[in-house]
Order: structure tokens, then C-alpha cells, then sequence
């Protein structure tokens, strides 16, 4: 939706990922771009270059805040540290929303540095709308939870993976931050509908989307985010947006970066299918009551 | 899943084919995830088993150019698999990753050895650098804060060091050899990129040369963002190092000046020199 309290009432465009390849063209040319995306824990540090980089970048720009370590699937719940220099860090960049992935990657302390999925279970899900109600409540912002891309499924999980999101948001009330890439790799290695996953998350609830490359392998396709867009992603991105409304959008980026305008202009191209979504006359998404699934 | 996917990697890059008990770890896999009409068990989590491995090894490998250069890659990547077993990462950033492999080398010399001492020296310089990177900076100590103190006070002064400033005492030269393990590197990139194999050949061949042995002492800092390597006099270090520790400024100099035959106006000129030096590089701040 363009502007939904999931992302605080925002409408922002397309956006790209801050990368440190970029900073100095950014810095001395300043492009227009719609908005940056930040990786919080690039951040989340006391002092030197990356401050001084974001607080140039922050001066300019609107940026939204990702992360990459909260693990709102995490059984022992938010790590309270982590808590505190992550809302430190939203008071300096003043993200309208944040966005951090349902997945799991730590035990014990011990950090993966990992996306790891989750099983698909009730349990699973009661505990990790509970995480993503604590962050919530301490950073006071809205908060929008990201699907993973995955290789494997578990014997354990109840559902499938879009009716375990569409539990989670629910239980939780927040929004989402809809991967399309994301859903096309997992449909691809799990043999489900990508078509069938996007038409039945709940559509007022997505705060924003993200789009990126991948590399098909013999058996499997990896989320490399090394590539442009590929085209099934892009028609994807199209149906989701004729679903859930013109969106914020984001190109992720990540490996083998080329120079900044190719990345932006990457992004880009979401307008192509933001107006033929337009074209087909866009109805604003109804709030759904989520299918019962128990 | 955890314990599989963290489990070391053969040889060969692949997921060990045998559990910890003895059983076929595809036993294991099987009863976590299922298998799809492409993949096995097995097959499945061996791909975040290996992504787990690359992942950590390649930050390692990005953060010890130095340790590299001296120990070679099969044996760095010993080492590496090893401090990752033994700690592997506490923290929410891969940053952190670095910062016990000092104290590993040093407690477990076998991956080292005949350069254990150089290999630990390294480790802490490389170390130093990461934290140097984007540790906090307070507000600057000025002469303006030197004239509000009356001058027969100012020897209790108690002057703090920015956080960021890191204080080595090595017992090998290791900021030059990191620079020329550096440079080499950018004419290898640069070999690459004019694409000319005799020359790119010798680069290979040309290993830079480990350092001897000397004690040295190196302050690791950065001005504008960037990082920067200064090379102190014995007693320049131990003037730092004891106001690092709370020292006034008079115990600090006592510390640091020994008491030998030179005059000490010469050491006056010399130490009223460091402090300038210190000050326009931002290295004192103020006490909280
Ligand atoms: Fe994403």
C-alpha cells in the first residue's frame, strides 16, 4: 500500500541499498534517488566513518532502516543490547519504519550471520509475534517483517510458509516487507505457486517490497543478489503490486555491485510495472480477515 | 539444525558424511528436513553448512591480509576453521569477528609455528585496525582547555586518549610489512587488470619478506576517516599508555622520561613536541 500505518503513513518510491562501493559517488555527485535503505547493523557503532558517512547521507536523503540480526523467529526472544543500540541508532536516522526478517540465526549467543527458516509451526509463530511486539513496543515505530528466502523445509512445520506469515503479522499486528525475489526462489526449491503465496498474505499489511537477483544452480536457486532483476521476478512484482497497491520498492544489491547509476537504473524499471499495475486500475487492498487455517 | 549447520566442512568444501555419534549424518539430516524430488536430506542443509563456513572464512580471510601473507592460504584457512570452532562469532556483526584470534594463536601455537610470536603480533595489529575503524571519538582536548587550568595545577592534569586510538608494543615491525603486504596486493589487482602474465607471474612468485625480529612501538589512528599507522619512541608509548591508565600528567611524564644522563631541556623540547603532534592529530581529548 503507498502510505499504511505499517510504514508510518509514508509513500517513498523506489529506493536502492546504501552500499560502500557507492558512497563516494553519492557523496560528491548527490543523484536524486527516492530513498536509501540502510543495513541498521552497518551502524551500530560508536563512532568513525560509518557515522560520518550516514550523517552526510541523512542530511540528504530519506532513509529506511533494514536489519539483518534481530531474528524476530529467536526462541529466547530480542536481545536486550542490541535492542538499545538499535533504537539509538533509529533516533539518529528517523526511520518511518523498520524492517528485520522472520527467520532465526543465532543459538546461545552464537551468531550464524545466517537467515535461517523457520518451522512452520503455531508455537513458532505465537513466539515470534510476541518478539516482534517487544521490538515494537521499545523502539515505538512500525515494524514490517521480511520472508526469507530458503533450501530446505522441516517435518516439524503445520503450514505453509505464507499461511505462517500471514499468522505471524496477524498475531502481531505489524506489517510486512514483501519479497518478491524471495518468494520466487523458495516457490522454485519448495515446488509451491509463487501466485499462490502473493495472493493469499494479507495485502493492507505490506509496507514495502523488495526486488533482487538470484543465480539458478542444477538443483537449486540461490539468493545471490548479484544480478539484475530477473524477468519471472519482475512479473511477479507486477501481481503483488496490481494486490497490495503502488509500494514502496527496493532493489537489493548486494555482490559483484556495479557502478551506482546501473544499480539505480535497475531499480528503475519497477516504475514499468508500477504504471502497468496502474493501467489495470489498482483497487485498494481490503482488509482481509485471515484465512482460518487451524 | 544448528549443530549441522556448524559442523566443520571436509576438505573438500562438503558436509561431513559422518555425525558426531558415529551415525551417517544423512541419518540426522533425514529426521530434520525434507527431502524434495532434487535433493536429499542431506543435500539440503549441506548448502547453509557450506554457506555458514564461506561466510565466516571469507570475513577472516578480507581482515588478515597480513596473517595471510606469512602463513599462506591452506595454512590460514587452518587456522582460521579452527579459532572459528573454538570461538565462533558472539557478536551481531561479522566486524567482531577478529577479536579473540590473538589470544587463539597465542594459547594455541600449533597453527603458527615456526612464526608464532609474528602470527600474534599481526593478529593485534589487525585487530587494532578494525577497532580503530569506528570506535567512538570525544571532544578534542584544546589549548584553550590547556589555559583554563592554572599553571601550577597543570601537572595533576589528568588528559584522556581518544577510544579509537590504539597503543601497540609489537616485537616485529608489522606496520610495514601490512604495508607492503598491502601494496603488493593493488599491484596484483592492477596486474590483473592490464593483463600481463609474465609480470603477474613474478608478483606471485615475489612473496613479501617476513620481518626480523625488533621491538617496536605503533600507534594506530585515524584522521578524516582514514586509518593511519605512527611509529612512537619507547617513551612517547609509555607517556600514552600511562595517561591511558589514569595517570596525571606528571606521573606520566616520570613514567615515560627515563632517568639518564640527557639533559632535560632536551627532553622538554622533545616531549613539548609529541604533545603538539598529539593534539593537532586529535589524539587527547577531555576526561568525562
Ligand atoms: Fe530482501
Amino acid at each position: 500500500m503507498p502510505a499504511n500505518k505499517f510504514n508510518g503513513y509514508t509513500d517513498y518510491g523506489i529506493g536502492i541499498g546504501l552500499r560502500i562501493p557507492h558512497y563516494e559517488h553519492i557523496l560528491s555527485r548527490k543523484p536524486s534517488v527516492d530513498w536509501f535503505e540502510i543495513i541498521s547493523e552497518n551502524f551500530m557503532v560508536d563512532g568513525g566513518r560509518p557515522l560520518e558517512v550516514l550523517d552526510q547521507i541523512l542530511a540528504q536523503y530519506q532513509v529506511v532502516q533494514h536489519g539483518v540480526a534481530m531474528y524476530f523467529g529467536a526462541a529466547a526472544g530480542p536481545n536486550k543490547e542490541h535492542l538499545r543500540r538499535l533504537k539509538t541508532l533509529t533516533k539518529r536516522t528517523k526511520t518511518p519504519w523498520l524492517t528485520d526478517h522472520l527467520c532465526w540465526g543465532s543459538v546461545d549467543g552464537t551468531f550464524s550471520h545466517d537467515l535461517l527458516p523457520m518451522p512452520y509451526t503455531f508455537a513458532a509463530a505465537k513466539q515470534t509475534a510476541a518478539n516482534i511486539r517487544q521490538v515494537r513496543d521499545t523502539l515505538e515505530i512500525p515494524i514490517a517483517v521480511e520472508n526469507v528466502s530458503s533450501y530446505t523445509e522441516f517435518h516439524v512445520s503445520e503450514m505453509t510458509e505464507w499461511e505462517f506469515l500471514s499468522e505471524v503479522v496477524e498475531l502481531a499486528d505489524c506489517g510486512i516487507l514483501l519479497d518478491v525475489n524471495n518468494i520466487y526462489v523458495s516457490a522454485k526449491n519448495h515446488g509451491f505457486s509463487a501466485y499462490d503465496y502473493i495472493d493469499n498474505v494479507p495485502h493492507h499489511r505490506v509496507a514495502q517490497m523488495h526486488i533482487a537477483g538470484h543465480t539458478k544452480f542444477e538443483k537449486y536457486i540461490l539468493d545471490t543478489h548479484d544480478h539484475p532483476v530477473l524477468d519471472p521476478v519482475w512479473k511477479l512484482y507486477a501481481h503483488a503490486t496490481k494486490l497490495c497497491g503502488v509500494t514502496a520498492t527496493l532493489l537489493e544489491w548486494d555482490d559483484k555491485i556495479p557502478s551506482f547509476d546501473e544499480v539505480h537504473n535497475e531499480a528503475l524499471k519497477a516504475n514499468e510495472f508500477i504504471a502497468q499495475a496502474r493501467e489495470a486500475k489498482i483497487p485498494v487492498p481490503q482488509k482481509i480477515s485471515r484465512t482460518k487455517i487451524r | 539444525m544448528w549443530r549441522v549447520i556448524s559442523r566443520p566442512l571436509t576438505a573438500d568444501s562438503r558436509m561431513q558424511s559422518r555425525w558426531t555419534d558415529g551415525r551417517a549424518t544423512s541419518t540426522v539430516a533425514a529426521q530434520i528436513a525434507k527431502p524434495n524430488d532434487r535433493l536429499t536430506s542431506f543435500e539440503r542443509l549441506e548448502i547453509y553448512n557450506r554457506m555458514y563456513w564461506f561466510r565466516v572464512l571469507d570475513s577472516l580471510y578480507e581482515d588478515c591480509p597480513g596473517l595471510r601473507a606469512v602463513l599462506g592460504d591452506t595454512k590460514f584457512i587452518r587456522l582460521a576453521e579452527a579459532y572459528l570452532v573454538k570461538y565462533p562469532s558472539g557478536s551481531f556483526t561479522l566486524r567482531n569477528l577478529p577479536g579473540r584470534l590473538a589470544h587463539f594463536i597465542r594459547t594455541t601455537p600449533r597453527h603458527t609455528r615456526p612464526h608464532t610470536a609474528l602470527c600474534h603480533d599481526l593478529a593485534r595489529f589487525e585487530w587494532a585496525r578494525v577497532e580503530v575503524f569506528d570506535t567512538a571519538s570525544r571532544p578534542l582536548f584544546t589549548i584553550d582547555d590547556l589555559l583554563d587550568v592554572p599553571p601550577a595545577r597543570q601537572g595533576k592534569l589528568k588528559l584522556a586518549l581518544q577510544p579509537y586510538l590504539q597503543l601497540l608494543r609489537l616485537d616485529y615491525p608489522v606496520d610495514d610489512f601490512i604495508l607492503a603486504v598491502k601494496q603488493r596486493e593493488a599491484q596484483l589487482l592492477r596486474g590483473e587488470a592490464s593483463n600481463a602474465p609474465t609480470e603477474q607471474r613474478r608478483l606471485r612468485e615475489k612473496k613479501t619478506k617476513r620481518p626480523p625480529r625488533a621491538r617496536t612501538h605503533v600507534a594506530v589512528h585515524r584522521l578524516d576517516s582514514q586509518i593511519y599507522f605512527k611509529r612512537l619512541e619507547p617513551a612517547a608509548y609509555r607517556i600514552l599508555t600511562a595517561l591511558r591508565a589514569g595517570a596525571t600528567l606528571e606521573q606520566a611524564l616520570a613514567t615515560g622520561i627515563p632517568r639518564a644522563k640527557k639533559s632535560r631541556s632536551d627532553w622538554a623540547a622533545k616531549v613539548q613536541g609529541w604533545f603538539r603532534n598529539w593534539m593537532e592529530l586529535g589524539w587527547l581529548c577531555r576526561r568525562e
